[in-house]
């Protein structure tokens, strides 16, 4: 591992300490805010598994994120089952769609790989926008959130606060697990080098597309868990428009890092809950020229900013 | 568990002082309104800061007519048209900021979501921007008002209207989702029902931008009347086609669900002869024509009938907290149900037992280019639509609240 | 005549209206297919550039008086500009990198770009007149066709290949195609290649503005107009593949025509029928029907 040892150390502290605080944290602030925090971190990071690790820019994530949250709404509501089997039917849903996905988008690489996802997942938006069951432009309404397991009940702010907090943690761990795995580091391989991974034997296409699968089931247990807080799938999460916001989120967090997308999530998810109120319709702009500022001066990120400025001082 | 425990005895200890006092009968002395609506996207014209202004207008106006013990506060939140966003912000305002109505709610999955919230958490919606009829049926609830117009009243108006004035034939072009299936069937059964024929119909995705080989389908059916059953920037385009194609004027379009923003936009000359219905004009009588130029004088436009509407649904519901002494939601809402409304907008409108406010609506007619005097001046009224018949009658509603 | 229950009239038109858009998706193509040809992006601002052309042309009508045929000379121009400020300030800085980031760069522009039209012109768009030689229509028998869309094929068409025509057969366009092939030694026999990326962008950027000129009297001249386009454009060149000029305008107008005829027999399914034809051509040849793999 080319890691930073120092990193290596700090990494158990610093994941305990974020876990403290994740469980205290809705004391102190609204939870509902947390929620949509930690769901649009979780969207980031498994988005992040693919772009920052596999070196894949897909520009359809949108497309998972919101097929899981309608499947599990829908399961939810209208078949009745309990909370954590809609968000694994949600999860599931995602990850054929990726299987999918993954089959005909990993045939290019590069730009021509986001456009294809990006139409496909355009070709998503168009199939939900549609059909009946999805509610069309009303979207998927009055979802309840239930009983987890039956028995707690998730009407309770904080409950569902930690249902999503158990959901989010688990789909890092995951993330982590496979970024460390030989696995991650095959994948590392290929990103940096193609044609050297294939002339060492390894099977690129395969490996490309387990990740692409896993990216997308985790987006979708974001998305599930999504419209379980919210009570609602609608149209915005299926839309291209989201697909460009996790892009923003991981970017701005830091490419590659494992904790960045959370922070970037946590950025512009606040930014927008802020800026809604006091700019109105400059909230567009404003999120572009971040997009912007990102690519022309800190395509590190915020963490990954951060941790270049720890570096040198520790060389210092 | 102990969690749970903590919340029940916060949430008791906040009751406690909340009923302290109550003498007052309305929370903090306060009533807050919150104005939710579309400020950046494609109903901004038709709603948005509009919506806003109409608000502040009422408060303003409310202050100065009765002097209420009670301050009045009003916030305003883009939802841009998410529903998402909107039931985030709802819900927000109603637990942190002790907001008490949440108002205007543009576009149907807005309203749906935030009702849902304002049902849980018993505070009242007064939605005077959208336009779908579940909200007033299989989605109803007994705090939400459906203030300005729905497609029911629209369609009936119109289609009604047209059927027997000759126009018998018809053939939509339906945006291919819920609402403009819904839009469609409605209509469908108005044209049938008073005679005329329904020839087809074609649904083009949504949103489009070129309509021109819908058009030419509608064309070929040979139906005298195209009816749009779509919205927004779908019907504009649609109506500027039809014009270049040459099909208007030799076949009449219908557009089921119009406002007056969408005809400033477009131009007399691409919307002349159009019939619409409509839950308000501004150049109707002096009462509305008054309250209109001290509108446009502040926002250089003419109101639509969503921003007319959010006033008097506002100024109403002001006036039922007054009379009632309280803001409680389920006292508010009686005395506002059993209120007669009367005001530049609406003469003897009620609100029913579904959440629907009938009042009457207005069958009109766009000018053509030289038949229009001054700016902004558009229609002919042709009819007015008794609110008896204008909107759905309660024995068809499907609303659970309705004991049948 | 009928055929599968159409008459033949129908479909005549029908046809030619695909063929109207088509002429859209091809300039648009092109487009996209030169700038990648020697810069290796996609330029996602594409769509915002194509809406802001159609503003330019509105704004000077309405402002300054400046008619139709003087704005589909002027738009190009002042946009193209724009897209070489671009070029030289920002674009150019990411040469070096991932080609990642100049999709993600002009993705953040075309929302910049988006959000101020937004904010100045409202989302209801605004109406712009059909210039007064080209109003009215001409009675085929089968169909009345506007005088101004058979324009737009007309002059979409004779732009696409005075471009593929400057591309192929002029020295500036031999340059540019071995500028594609080897900068770096295009740059050792003395021709200034950061100038001729430049000028693509510049022009590349320059037809978008075009067909927002052409597009304005038909459609509403709206903020958003060119996003939703964008990604069907997207398809379109995934389809053509961006290997070779001509490969993008037939694909273009080919995508144009299938999507008329979907509006006749299956209407429901022309929002998605472009995205379904690249499914079908990745499955089966992956590079595209002209590109190279």
């Amino acid at each position: 591992m080319h890691k930073n040892s120092m990193f290596a150390r700090a990494t158990p502290y610093l994941f305990g300490a974020l876990f403290i605080i994740g469980l205290i944290a809705p004391f102190a602030v609204y939870p509902t805010f947390l929620m949509k925090i930690l769901c649009f971190g979780l969207f980031a990071c498994a988005f992040n598994l693919l772009l920052g690790f596999a070196g894949l820019l897909s520009f359809g994530h949108a497309a998972f994120l919101g097929t899981a949250g309608y499947v599990c709404g829908m399961l939810v509501r209208d078949v009745g089952v309990t909370p954590e089997v809609g968000i694994i039917g949600g999860t599931v849903a995602a990850g054929l769609l990726g299987w999918v996905f993954g089959v005909l988008a990993i045939r290019r690489t590069g730009i021509y790989f986001a456009m294809i996802t990006l139409a496909l997942s355009q070709m998503v938006y168009f199939l939900v926008l549609q059909i009946k069951a999805t509610g069309g432009e009303d979207g998927l309404q009055g979802v309840p959130r239930g009983n987890l397991f039956g028995i707690i009940d998730l009407s309770n702010n904080l409950s569902m606060y930690y249902l999503v907090f158990a959901v989010f943690c688990i789909g890092f761990f995951i993330i982590y697990r496979t970024i460390n795995s030989p696995f991650g580091e095959i994948l590392k391989a290929i990103r940096e080098n193609e044609p050297r991974a294939i002339s060492l034997g390894y099977d690129v296409a395969k490996f490309k597309l387990l990740a692409f699968i896993i990216s997308a089931s985790l987006a979708g247990m974001a998305g599930a868990t999504k419209t379980l807080v919210f009570q609602l799938a609608s149209l915005t999460d299926v839309h291209w428009h989201m697909s460009g916001e996790v892009v923003l989120m991981t970017l701005l967090g830091g490419l590659g890092t494992v904790l960045g997308p959370l922070i970037g999530a946590a950025t512009v998810v606040s930014l927008q809950t802020q800026l809604a109120d006091s700019v109105g319709s400059w909230v567009t702009v404003i999120m572009g020229v971040i997009f912007v500022l990102c690519v022309l001066l800190f395509r590190r990120g915020i963490v990954g900013e951060l941790q270049a400025l720890i570096r040198r001082a520790g060389i210092r | 568990m102990q969690i749970k425990k903590l919340t029940t005895l916060a949430c008791a200890a906040a009751f406690a002082a909340l009923s302290g006092a109550a003498n007052a009968q309305i929370s903090g002395n306060t009533v807050k309104v919150g104005v939710l609506t579309d400020l950046s996207g494609t109903y901004s014209d038709l709603a948005g800061s509009g919506a806003v202004l109409a608000t502040q207008m009422a408060i303003d106006d409310f202050i100065a007519e009765a002097k209420p013990a009670f301050k009045i506060e009003m916030v305003s939140a883009d939802h841009q048209n998410k529903a998402d966003i909107a039931s985030n912000k709802a819900r927000e305002w109603f637990e942190r900021e002790g907001v008490d109505a949440a108002t205007e709610l543009v576009t149907t999955s807005t309203a749906l979501a935030v009702m849902k919230i304002a049902k849980e958490m018993n505070r009242i919606a007064l939605m005077s921007g959208p336009a779908s009829t579940p909200i007033t049926n299989e989605q109803c609830n007994d705090v939400s008002v459906h203030y300005t117009y729905d497609t029911y009243a629209l369609a009936n108006g119109t289609a009604k209207a047209v059927t027997k004035q000759g126009g018998d034939t018809w053939f939509f072009l339906t945006a291919d989702y819920a609402f403009g299936q819904a839009l469609e069937r409605d209509s469908s059964a108005v044209v049938t029902a008073n005679g005329g024929k329904v020839l087809g119909s074609v649904r083009h995705p949504f949103p489009a931008s070129d309509f021109s080989s819908f058009l030419l389908q509608a064309q070929a059916s040979g139906a005298k009347i195209i009816g749009l059953a779509n919205a927004g920037a779908d019907t504009t385009n649609a109506i500027k086609q039809a014009a270049e194609f040459g099909i208007t004027p030799k076949q009449s379009l219908a557009g089921l669900l119009m406002f007056i923003s969408d005809v400033h936009s477009l131009g007399l000359k691409n919307t002349q002869g159009m019939y619409l219905t409509t839950g308000f004009y501004w150049d109707l009588n002096d009462d509305t024509r008054t309250w209109s130029k001290r509108f446009f004088d502040k926002q250089k436009r003419m109101p639509t009938m969503v921003q007319a509407g959010q006033y008097s649904s506002v100024l109403h519901y002001l006036r039922a907290v007054q009379a009632a002494g309280s803001d409680d939601s389920a006292k508010v809402m009686a005395q506002m149900k059993k209120t007669p409304i009367n005001d530049f907008f609406a003469k003897n409108g009620q609100i029913r037992e579904d959440g629907r406010m009938i009042h009457d609506m207005y069958l009109v007619q766009v000018k053509k280019p030289d038949e229009s005097k001054y700016p902004w001046d558009y229609y002919h009224v042709r009819q007015t639509i008794p609110a008896a018949e204008a909107f759905q009658p309660l024995s068809e509603s499907r609303c659970p609240l309705i004991k049948k | 005549m009928e055929i599968f229950g159409v008459s033949s009239a129908l479909l005549g038109s029908q046809l030619l209206i695909g063929l109207i858009n088509g002429s859209f998706y091809a300039i648009l193509s092109l487009g996209l297919a030169i700038i990648f040809g020697l810069l290796n992006i996609i330029n996602f601002a594409h769509g915002a550039q194509y809406m802001m052309g159609a503003f330019v042309a509105w704004i000077a009508l309405t402002k300054f008086g400046i008619n139709y045929w003087v704005s589909l000379l002027l738009a190009p121009i002042v946009i193209g500009a724009l897209g070489v400020v671009i070029e030289r300030t920002m674009l150019r800085k990411l040469y070096k990198l991932d080609h990642l980031y100049g999709l993600l760069l002009t993705f953040g522009l075309a929302l910049i770009f988006e959000g101020v039209f937004r904010d100045q012109y409202g989302i209801s768009g605004q109406s712009y007149e059909v210039p007064e030689l080209l109003q009215g229509g001409v009675n085929l028998g089968f169909m009345f066709v506007p005088i101004y869309r058979a324009w737009i094929v007309v002059a979409a068409l004779t732009v696409c290949f005075g471009t593929w025509f400057m591309i192929e057969k002029t020295k500036l366009g031999s340059y540019l195609r071995a500028g594609t092939e080897n900068p770096q030694m295009v740059q050792a026999l003395g021709i200034n290649v950061p100038l001729l990326i430049t000028f693509t962008y510049g022009y590349g950027v320059a037809l978008a503005a075009f067909a927002g000129v052409l597009a304005a009297p038909v459609y509403q001249v709206n903020p958003l107009m060119g996003s939703n386009l964008i990604i069907v454009v997207f398809a379109v060149v995934v389809i053509g593949g961006m290997g070779s000029i001509m490969g993008s305008i037939v694909t273009g107008l080919g995508l144009g025509l299938i999507e008329g005829l979907t509006r006749v027999f299956y209407p429901e399914g022309s929002a998605v029928v472009v995205f379904i034809i690249m499914v079908i051509v990745l499955l089966v040849r992956p590079a595209g029907l002209f590109g190279k793999s």
